[in-house]
């Protein structure tokens, strides 16, 4: 890891152990984002920062409302309330396309590989500003030629870079399920964002790709993209991210590091129950402790 | 029998005016459904706006054929714009359901008692392209081989085509560019398209009216190669053969709408003079010659149901491609 980068993950050593918690240099902060579902109130995050330069996780049971909050987040889905600004920008009602363009680029929990189109062309679809995405300049390949050649190169370093090399030619609905995450990850890149907010990354992946996946997303810090990503793995979760929000019923319960928050008993709580560590004939005398409420 | 007839017949008419009307509509079609997925099923209407616009600004407003159509072109865009603002940001189906009615909408307005004076009701407009024909360089009929055109016929099915390579140009350009790689994905998964930067809506939007705008050059051919333009010419049949040429030649390929309107044709035509002569020679006795006309609608449908079960991706498609699971 680059020094320059460093110490931005250090600094959140400093930083205390609370949900909701604010830190040093954050690049994304979220403030009272509420989504309902009818009756069921799916996100309800009082206050969330994440730290610019580092990987966090964000984790919690099933239903816990992550996924929810990453559309909101992104745009693909509008809260009931709530603000939330990225390096600095105000993004709530802000359309999708355009959160992207400003630099936060998300991948789906079902990846999306664009499956009739190649390796190569779903990466160079992932370059902004490109002139021949004019619907005039188009008929003119002159006008573009030069810029595409350029997206090309680079794409083809970052398909390297991903071990992907030499499927560009082939159609991405031939990939098996691992390397589609790898081609979604890698033409995410090439919007060349800010901040990539990666869906389950591990989803559906070979376990014998797990580690070099984990690598690449190392990798992607160590450019100085900021990671943010939902992850059911605890394993995973323990190896690759500085920082950990947990959510549970929609709502942040807890943050720190990794090790340090898995220890947590509001965590541990969230995922195996309230009552997982006592006694069954405790909780049965909980139960017969209030007789009035039988 | 006379088969030298029967085949004449079918070559003029697999290269003839019709098939140069489906191949163009198809063209559009295959912009906004083949490439971008959007369900139009109201290409009539385009072609109708066309074909109206040029007609009443000759006829009604008694404009030159050159300002007709403009005003032609520009009720295609506008039309597209009508279908595609309250639609495109919504899912699928809700364009392929507004796109059907307002084509219906169209056709039934056009041919209203309200409006005989400009649009001429279920007479339609007639005999208002004499300036066209006044451009004729062809003095008379031509004969080569099996196909024979009179001078006129020669004259709009050379133009025709003309407009057809060109058409099929423009779309082999932009289906190459970067702008037909966007389109290509968005047919392919739309939030992956919006979540790496690009407006789905604005470029849903102008293959919208691309494809309107080409397929409104069908109308144009139509009205002037009839001398005519009839309401009920531009119903619902219209829009359904144009997708049958567009799947039977193959979507999202380049030269499908070409290949699959030829086809189509030589082939409707084929059926129709070869049962027409069976029968008129006492080869055939069982049916008689008013009933080729059904006869042949259901023999070229059980060609289609063969074509679709034993070739799916059309004539040109490309099985392994379709084979692709969409996710």
């Amino acid at each position: 890891m680059p020094d320059d980068l460093k110490h931005l993950v250090d600094a959140l050593q400093t930083v205390p152990q609370e949900a909701g918690v604010p830190k040093p240099d954050p690049i994304l902060v979220a403030d009272g984002v509420r989504r309902h579902f009818g009756g069921l109130t799916a996100v309800d995050v009082d206050h969330v920062e994440i730290q610019r330069g580092t990987i966090t996780a964000l984790i919690g049971p099933n239903g816990a409302g992550k996924t929810t909050f990453f559309n909101l987040l992104t745009g693909f889905d509008k809260p009931n309330e709530g603000q939330w600004t990225f390096e600095g920008r105000q993004l709530a009602g802000v359309r999708p396309h355009k959160v992207a363009q400003y630099g936060m680029v998300r991948t789906f929990q079902l990846t999306k590989a664009l499956s009739r189109l190649t390796v190569m062309e779903n990466m160079r679809l992932g370059a902004q500003d490109q002139r021949g995405e004019k619907l005039f300049a188009s008929i003119f390949p002159f006008l573009w030629r030069k810029q595409e050649d350029e997206i090309s190169e680079r794409a083809l370093r970052l398909l390297a870079s991903f071990n992907l090399d030499q499927k560009q030619d082939d159609m991405a609905g031939s990939l098996s399920g691992g390397q589609r995450k790898l081609l979604e990850m890698a033409r995410a890149l090439m919007v060349e964002p800010d901040m990539v907010m990666l869906d389950e990354p591990m989803a559906g992946v070979n376990p014998a790709l797990t580690q070099s996946l984990l690598d690449h997303i190392r990798q992607v810090r160590d450019r100085g993209t900021t990671v943010l990503f939902v992850e059911h793995d605890m394993d995973m979760v323990r190896d690759i991210s500085d920082w950990v929000v947990v959510m549970s019923q929609g709502r942040v319960i807890a943050e720190g590091p990794p090790h340090d928050v898995m220890s947590n008993e509001a965590v541990i709580d969230a995922y195996l129950g309230v009552h997982h560590d006592r006694p069954l004939t405790d909780t049965g005398e909980a139960l017969t402790a209030h007789p009035e409420e039988a | 029998m006379d088969w030298s007839n029967v085949f004449s017949q079918a070559f003029t008419q697999g290269i003839g005016v019709q098939a140069v009307i489906f191949a163009i509509a198809a063209i559009g079609l295959n912009v906004q459904f083949g490439y971008t997925g959007l369900l139009n099923f109201g290409q009539a209407a385009f072609l109708a706006v066309a074909a109206y616009g040029l007609g009443v600004s000759i006829a009604f407003a008694g404009l030159s054929i050159w300002v007709g159509l403009l005003i032609g072109i520009a009720a295609a865009v506008l039309l597209a714009l009508l279908l595609g603002i309250p639609t495109l940001r919504l899912r699928a189906d809700y364009l392929a359901i507004v796109t059907i009615a307002a084509a219906e909408i169209l056709r039934l307005v056009f041919r209203s008692v309200t409006f005989n004076p400009v649009f001429g009701g279920s007479d339609g407009i007639n005999r208002f392209a004499d300036d066209f024909y006044a451009l004729n360089p062809f003095s008379a009929g031509v004969k080569i081989g099996p196909i024979d055109f009179s001078a006129n016929d020669m004259w709009i099915v050379v133009v025709g085509w003309v407009l057809v390579a060109f058409l099929s140009l423009l779309v082999f350009l932009m289906m190459r560019s970067p702008w037909g790689r966007v389109i290509k994905a968005i047919r392919e998964d739309e939030d992956a398209v919006r979540s790496l930067g690009k407006s789905v809506y604005a470029y849903k939007m102008q293959a919208l009216i691309i494809g309107g705008v080409m397929g409104c050059f069908g109308g144009f051919v139509a009205a002037i190669a009839l001398q005519s333009i009839q309401p009920d010419y531009y119903g619902t049949e219209l829009t359904f053969y144009a997708y049958a040429v567009l799947i039977l030649g193959g979507a999202a390929r380049v030269l499908g709408p070409i290949v699959g309107s030829v086809v189509f044709w030589f082939m409707l035509v084929f059926i129709d003079s070869a049962l027409s002569n069976a029968v008129s020679s006492g080869a055939i006795t069982f049916i008689q010659s008013t009933q080729v006309g059904q006869i042949r609608y259901w023999i070229l449908g059980l060609a289609l149901m063969l074509l679709m079960i034993y070739r799916p991706q059309g004539i040109l498609g490309d099985k392994k491609e379709l084979s692709l699971d969409a996710r």
